[in-house]
């Protein structure tokens, strides 16, 4: 059986399943829970500076969008930092790490953008005997408007200096969790290295407005009428995340940096994509709030045993694997020709194939044949998109099939075996030609 | 064997809940939340099968896609659109052997897309929460028609034509209006009264008037109604029952199976209703289910349904013989009746011959016989047209049934016609809609075009 335990900047745990910064890990019950169902390690809920805790609204906090049969696509929420006393936080973090030693207690952390207050608060988190600690500079609601959460985060400067302070004042590894509620995320995950950080997590919950109530014209979660942008995430959210966690995995300046995955993390197969992209460990939130937390139990038992069927004995074998194949468009090769093919024997003849591509792509393939309904590629149109392929409602009825010899026929010109793409494409101005 | 001297009929052979029970709706309507799970199974296919198979071509993916985008009533117009009569063929359409047997799902799964229901849904819903009709009518035209026949190819008709600005009299000699919607169908396939809901929505129009009780040949004959009105629509269903030919037919207990249906559908009070203790129903298509069906919900302790040709040949489709099945009625196949048993006035056995086919594909009995006791024989072998109120005004006949061009018209040039009464008919109710709305828009092209 597989190996999953995890050694993310010496912090160890049994498996690389933690469960993220929110709600599930605000207090000793929940993490201890978790713990028991088996969760390798957690981010406990974001503390704030010492005096009286943050007011969350009376009202709902969450806003969802679902499939038809309510399965949970995207969830945001309007929650703040913890709104329990900073003592009582700080007793439980020591008493269940020390009831859990082998499991990752991480802190997150979120106060003002000063570094008194940074100052006072880290000696207390590093004497609870809490493993690491996490900076939560993504939060985008609420807290960004007191100048912290994203706020923080969306300033790169801000994110160097508080990281620098975290790590003069703290012997504990340092993690700074990123908002994706920027354009570039290389740019504070440079910031977060620079500052001596060591290591990113990402994503942290993008603003959303998840839907307007249409009877009462406001924003859902609805407060007496009101409502108010959320941080968005659940399995919807995962796309951008993986984009961004792996533009700093194959970024020069953050290369190598440690990486904590978050984003819509629902099955082992998530979170063997993040790791797959470099991530140490992944933090998962949505789906235990979801179906609670005993789903640890089908990513691990998951995520071995796919691990088995590969051979790979550790997380090592294949983390990061899949870096060096995430790549510019430019690099991509012009010379690969692929053709859709349907399989007739398995084709139940919905048609979606053929009106994608005839009202919306490239009219390549027939809706009737000798006076019958039948669907088939024609080659001399098909430009290999795969429109048909995600729309075709049965799986692996079509698929692209790559053509590695003779003439395209749908641009008469032959094909060519050896990579070509754009950086030396004669139509590209800024070609860059071979010396003579 | 001996056949036993006594038979055995009677009422209340159940209790008041288990009348109610069984006589409940035999596929319930889907909870808005099963609607939207199910309407998302739908593919929205290309030039999608369904709709092809669908006698009145509903757009069928554009309707399901309504439901799924939570808008029921605007899927109930579509419906509408091409047949205003979706609220009835949503519960009496054999869906298995027309829209669903063509759903791409059913190729996939085995499992179509429930569109019946899921039109059953949107119909209902539409009725439930919409007051005002659907369509309105166009600038009158001051032209009058005259239909005979308040069934369903009739009253898609006239619907039809109202929405054209056209006046519309239905002559119906019954005292309700619906015809096979209202007394030939088994109750619980159209629960509480929706024969008579749908004919007040479809005539909610405008411009249509009903009369009841008026047959045609006995209160109005047709060359009147081709004088007085601009144009004519025959909607006559088929009102006789094929005789078994058999002595002994006009004993007590030997009984119409559309007739034990009609009487069934009207009556106030099921438990008053009579029937055996052991039915044999004679015939193998939806009459002869529905009522072998409906006299086991009733009482009756063994019903035979008795079909002198194999299981592939019978016109019910293989669900609706399944579902007698499993409401223990049983199907013996290769059998026709050969006699009928009476003592007392009353019958008391049947004696059945098994059937062959020979080397020319020709149905013949093989001297072999099984009598049964019974206390009940019903006929479901066919339903007849009556031409005999046609006299006089020169239609071609085909095979006793009206003949019509692919417009339905009659070849009396102010007449059309559809539903069961014409030949090449399929006496589908879903059919008769199609009839009645073809006919409609050709005698508007007529009038006006």
């Amino acid at each position: 059986m597989a190996d999953l335990s995890t050694n993310f900047l010496g912090i160890k745990s049994p498996n690389p399943f933690w469960l993220a910064s929110a709600p599930p890990t605000d207090k000793a019950y929940n993490v201890e829970r978790a713990f028991e169902a088996g969760w390798g390690g957690v981010v406990w809920k974001t503390l704030g500076e010492a005096g009286p805790p943050v007011v969350n609204v009376n009202g709902p906090r969450y806003g969802a969008i679902w499939g038809p049969d309510r399965r949970l696509l995207g969830l945001n929420n309007i929650e703040l930092i913890t709104d329990r006393d900073l003592e009582i936080n700080l007793r439980e973090i020591t008493e269940v790490k020390k009831r859990w030693p082998d499991r990752a207690m991480i802190v997150s952390i979120m106060v003002p953008c000063d570094e008194q207050s940074w100052k006072a608060i880290l000696p207390r988190v590093e004497d609870t005997g809490a493993d690491g600690i996490e900076l939560n500079f993504g939060c985008p609601h609420g807290m960004s408007e007191r100048g912290m959460g994203a706020s923080v985060g969306q300033v790169p400067e801000y994110i160097q200096m508080v990281a620098e302070w975290c790590k003069q004042y703290c012997r504990l590894p340092v993690i700074v969790k990123l908002t994706p509620n920027i354009t570039d995320i290389r740019y504070p995950a440079r910031a977060a290295k620079a500052g001596g950080a060591d290591a990113v997590s990402l994503i942290n919950t993008i603003s959303s407005i998840v839907s307007i109530d249409l009877d009462n014209f406001a924003p859902m979660p609805t407060i007496d009428g009101k409502g108010s942008h959320g941080g968005y995430c659940g399995p919807a959210v995962k796309p951008i995340a993986l984009n961004m966690v792996a533009e700093i995995a194959r970024d020069a300046e953050t290369r190598g940096l440690p990486i904590s995955g978050i984003g819509g993390i629902q099955t082992w197969r998530d979170a063997a994509e993040y790791i797959a992209l470099g991530c140490g460990t992944v933090q998962v939130c949505t789906a235990a709030m979801t179906y609670g937390f005993k789903i640890v139990q089908e990513m691990t038992q998951g995520l071995s045993d796919w691990m088995d069927e590969k051979g790979y004995a550790t997380l090592a074998d294949f983390q990061g694997r899949a870096v060096p194949n995430v790549t510019d468009w430019q690099h991509l090769n012009l010379n690969y020709i692929t053709k859709a093919k349907i399989d007739q024997d398995l084709c139940i003849k919905c048609g979606r194939c053929h009106i994608a591509c005839e009202d919306t792509s490239h009219q390549a393939i027939t809706s009737m044949v000798d006076g019958v309904r039948h669907f088939e590629v024609m080659d001399d149109e098909c430009v290999g998109c795969n429109l048909c392929v995600n729309v075709c409602p049965v799986d692996d009825c079509i698929t692209m099939v790559e053509m590695t010899e003779g003439t395209d026929p749908r641009t008469g010109r032959p094909i060519d075996p050896d990579y070509a793409n754009w950086t030396t494409h004669p139509n590209n101005p800024m070609a860059k030609q071979a010396a003579e | 064997m001996t056949v036993s001297e006594t038979s055995d009929v009677k009422a209340r052979r159940l209790s008041s809940a288990d009348y109610a029970d069984n006589f409940s709706d035999i596929h319930p309507p889907l909870t808005p939340h099963e609607a939207l799970v199910e309407a998302d199974r739908c593919y929205f296919c290309y030039d999608a099968p369904c709709m092809t198979a669908c006698p009145t071509s509903i757009d069928i993916p554009m309707f399901i896609r309504k439901i799924q985008a939570g808008n029921p009533v605007g899927s109930a117009k579509t419906i509408f659109d091409e047949n205003i009569l979706g609220g009835m063929c949503a519960r009496v359409c054999p869906t298995e052997t027309l829209c669903e047997e063509a759903c791409v799902r059913e190729a996939a799964e085995g499992k179509p897309v429930k569109i019946g229901l899921l039109q059953r849904h949107a119909t209902d819903t539409f009725m439930e929460r919409e007051q005002s009709h659907p369509f309105q009518r166009a600038a009158p035209t001051g032209k009058k028609i005259a239909v005979v026949g308040a069934g369903p190819a009739g009253l898609s008709c006239a619907h039809r034509l109202a929405t054209h600005g056209h006046d519309v009299t239905i002559f119906e000699a019954r005292e309700k209006a619906g015809g096979l919607n209202e007394y030939g169908i088994a109750a619980y396939k159209t629960t509480n009264d929706f024969a008579q809901d749908e004919v007040e929505f479809v005539t909610e129009i405008g411009g249509i008037n009903i009369e009841n009780g008026k047959a045609l040949g006995r209160d109005v004959t047709l060359d009147q109604l081709a004088s007085d009105y601009d144009a004519v629509f025959l909607g006559l269903g088929l009102p006789g029952v094929n005789a078994l030919g058999m002595e002994g037919e006009d004993a007590n207990g030997v009984v119409d199976a559309v007739d034990f249906i009609g009487v069934l559908r009207q009556a106030e009070d099921l438990s008053a209703l009579e029937v055996g203790r052991r039915i044999v129903v004679i015939g193998g298509g939806m009459t002869a289910i529905d009522a072998a069906m409906q006299s086991k919900l009733l009482g009756a302790e063994e019903v035979t349904i008795a079909y002198r040709r194999g299981q592939e040949h019978m016109n019910a489709s293989l669900y609706e013989q399944e579902l007698a099945q499993t409401h223990g009625v049983v199907i013996r196949h290769w059998m026709m009746p050969n006699s009928l048993h009476v003592s007392n006035g009353a019958v008391t056995g049947i004696t059945l011959e098994r059937t062959e086919l020979d080397a020319s594909g020709k149905l013949s009995g093989t001297g072999e016989t099984v009598t049964l006791e019974v206390d009940q024989v019903f006929k479901a072998i066919g339903q007849t047209p009556d031409a005999g109120p046609l006299a006089g005004a020169d239609i071609a006949l085909e095979k006793g049934r009206i003949r019509t061009d692919e417009a339905r018209r009659t070849s009396h040039p102010k007449i059309w016609a559809g539903g069961d009464c014409i030949a090449g008919g399929e006496d589908l109710t879903v059919v008769s809609v199609e009839d009645g709305k073809i006919a409609a828009e050709s005698i508007h092209q007529a009038l006006i075009g």
